[in-house]
């Protein structure tokens, strides 16, 4: 059943659905890597509350003038049109108020969407007898989804997709360093204002599938969960991407297999549980990855220090820096240290007395803060300055009883 | 016998929505200061899979069982936030966004999942509350308020958000001064030897109980719209936190009343039939009053 479905052979709707949740996620994980690296993500959320009204509004309208209130591409130009005004709302608040933009959201979400749920009201008195089913766009819903929705959801993917990479260097620069940005002729306001034109963009075309309130989630996860995998911007574009593309398809193949499995809540977790395994197992930023990471450096410690203990002379009685001294084969069963440990304690000792050269000296003094106690003076040091140094401390000399 | 209409169907409705408006404002207005506004935000989502699991567990929609899950959830969600911010070193909205989407999706799918179709729980219940139907059915007029028989089927909301808005009070009142001390300046409250980490997670926590008693009664909506727009607004009047916190309770109180009564009467004054969500009016009067204050409040440019 689940093959079937992974295979697109569950039936007509079921693959337009898988085809165009796809397109979907791959545009809105690449879209939103720009308003995550510009740690403006949950604008996304006041763009997506603010659909609300509009969607309301448009279907009034279109019901006065005496058409059919369910048109789609009219309900998502109304829902477009309130976004943009949900938008400006935050940047007008933000820009001439002293509020802060967290509450500049936080208000024009609360208040669109009030005033959404308040218009909603009106249409469920006014047209009682004509469902109007506006609900679902809260939610999403993929029942019956034809195949000119799936095309406007292709098209609309594509296009922004296309104008999200077209914009891509203005939009990474003004992430990274918008001081730079202004000075280097790219104008920030203009440029943020693109980047939430697409978001809203992604918003609305995300509308019918997954709903309003579960878009954020399309936009905000996959490219967080992009960012454990690469430090490079556009590496972290591209593989939010993939994954924002793969949540969308598997998480409506997965739907199309049961009846109780809607779509939007199913994409959404399966994007999280991406997340949840990159920010575990992602190699450098990954949580098991810093977890062995610290291990590495704490048996480095004990190792350093109970080498030289053992070089003064003094006993180790640390369980774990004798285990770790043994495993290396430094220190005998008995506790006494090996030729090949008196060997290392004396590289660590003469490291340490280089390492307070470098101090004292007047020219190589700067390159001594890079030692964090555990540096390897030979990574920082060059072979000439090794050797300059050597020659001042000294070569090894008899020790004098 | 209007006093006796009134008493039984918009005084209930009417001190619910006031008191849960004061509730949510108060502990808001730290929020909006400490730049933690959003976190009203996600609690107010996450409250749905909290009473889902909730009902699961328990298999019938009590009260009790229903605020511990939606207080375990907002729980669970702040600590998630804490953890992905702090293990995954990712910023703070965009750890929220992660937390709260996910755990409301898994709430709908919960929902969809388990067979609620005898009980009133539903998403859209969750997002708009029922102000409307919290009616008192014994009262007879003015005097029902001195009868203790009919005193006693009041709605239990109406109970329960007096109790929350007891607490908020005294929450404030009592840490007056570490809260506003470590609000302002947080490594000095530090040096004085304010607890201030335990002291910000308990006003969340006081905040997700006022968000979880008041959801009960009026839905998310209204919340996250009192959690914000009130502080906000009382933020552009006023440069002294004392005052703020009076135009804030100020605010909430005008949108509560001035919502309902609109979202109840004034669709029949412009000669419809049905009145609209009263959650979704009093909301949009709380951005009404938030406009006003931004365009003409003494305060309203930083200085």
């Amino acid at each position: 059943m689940l093959r079937d479905a992974l295979l697109l052979q569950m039936g007509y709707n079921a693959t337009l659905v898988a085809l165009g949740a796809a397109s979907l996620g791959v545009a809105a994980g690449a879209t939103g890597t720009f308003l995550f690296l510009r740690k403006r993500s949950l604008v996304s959320d006041a763009i997506s509350h603010a659909t609300l009204p509009g969607i309301g509004l448009a279907f009034l309208v279109m019901v006065a003038l005496g058409g059919d209130g369910r048109w789609l591409p009219g309900l998502l130009a109304g829902s477009a049109l309130s976004a943009l005004a949900g938008l400006l709302c935050v940047t007008w608040l933000t820009r001439h108020t002293r509020l802060a933009e967290d509450a500049a959201i936080g208000a024009v979400l609360s208040v669109f969407f009030g005033a959404g749920i308040v218009i909603l009201t009106v249409i469920q008195t006014l047209s009682s007898g004509r469902q109007a089913g506006l609900e679902t766009f809260l939610l999403g819903s993929t029942a019956g989804m034809l195949f000119s929705d799936a095309l406007t959801l292709a098209i609309g993917g594509t296009l922004v997709l296309a104008l999200a990479l077209l914009l891509r260097r203005p939009m990474i620069q003004v992430a990274f360093d918008p001081g730079y940005a202004e000075t280097a002729g790219t104008s920030v306001s203009r440029t943020d204002f693109l980047t939430m034109a697409l978001v809203m963009a992604i918003t609305v075309v995300g509308l019918k599938i997954v709903g309003l309130i579960m878009i954020v989630a399309l936009l905000i996860i996959p490219a967080v969960t992009a960012r454990f995998w690469t430090n490079r911007a556009e590496y972290v574009v591209a593989l939010a991407g993939l994954f924002g593309g793969l949540a969308g398809y598997l998480g409506a193949a997965i739907s199309a297999t049961a009846p109780a499995l809607p779509t939007g809540p199913i994409i959404v977790l399966i994007g999280f549980a991406l997340f949840v395994v990159s920010l575990l197992v992602a190699p450098g930023r990954g949580v098991l990855a810093a977890a062995l990471r610290y291990r590495r450096f704490q048996r480095r410690v004990h190792l350093r220090q109970g080498l030289i203990s053992l070089a003064q002379g003094q006993p180790v009685y640390e369980r774990l820096t004798r285990r770790l001294l043994r495993r290396e084969g430094f220190l005998r069963a008995d506790n006494v240290i090996t030729d090949a440990g008196r060997a290392r304690a004396a590289k660590i000792l003469r490291d340490e007395t280089r390492w307070q050269a470098v101090r004292r000296s007047d020219s190589l003094a700067p390159l001594a803060m890079q030692d964090n106690g555990m540096t390897d003076i030979a990574s920082v040091l060059t072979a000439d300055q090794l050797a300059e140094i050597d020659r001042r401390i000294g070569g090894p000399k008899g020790v004098t009883p | 016998m209007i006093g006796a209409e009134f008493m039984a169907l918009s005084l209930p409705p009417l001190l619910i929505g006031t008191f849960a408006a004061i509730a949510c404002a108060l502990p808001g207005n730290f929020l909006v200061l400490r730049r933690q506004a959003l976190i009203g935000d996600a609690i107010s989502h996450v409250v749905l899979p909290g009473i889902v699991v909730a009902f699961l567990v328990t298999g019938r929609i009590g009260t009790w069982p229903m605020m511990l899950g939606a207080a375990g959830a907002a729980l669970i969600a702040v600590g998630l936030i804490e953890l992905i911010r702090r293990l995954g070193r990712v910023d703070a909205g965009a750890a929220m966004g992660v937390t709260f989407t996910a755990m409301f999706a898994g709430g709908v799918l919960l929902l969809e999942q388990s067979d609620t179709s005898s009980v009133h729980l539903d998403v859209q219940h969750a997002l708009y509350g029922n102000l409307e139907s919290l009616i008192w059915l014994e009262a007879a007029g003015w005097e029902s308020l001195l009868d203790p028989v009919a005193l006693a089927s009041l709605p239990p909301e109406l109970t329960r958000i007096t109790v929350t808005l007891v607490a908020v009070v005294a929450f404030i009142r009592l840490l007056w001064r570490p809260l506003k001390i470590s609000t302002f300046d947080e490594g000095f409250a530090r040096a004085q030897g304010v607890p201030a980490t335990i002291l910000g997670l308990a006003l969340v926590v006081t905040a997700a109980s006022a968000a979880v008693a008041a959801f009960d009664a009026v839905g998310s909506i209204i919340v996250i719209a009192m959690f914000i727009c009130p502080p906000a607004a009382a933020r552009l009047m006023t440069e002294r936190l004392e005052a703020q916190i009076w135009w804030s309770v100020a605010f909430a109180c005008l949108s509560a009343v001035l919502g309902y009564v609109l979202a109840g009467y004034g669709p029949l004054w412009l000669g419809g039939q049905n009145s609209v969500s009263a959650a979704g009016m009093i909301a949009t009067v709380s951005g009404m009053i938030l406009a006003a204050t931004a365009l003409f409040a003494p305060h309203r440019k930083a200085s």
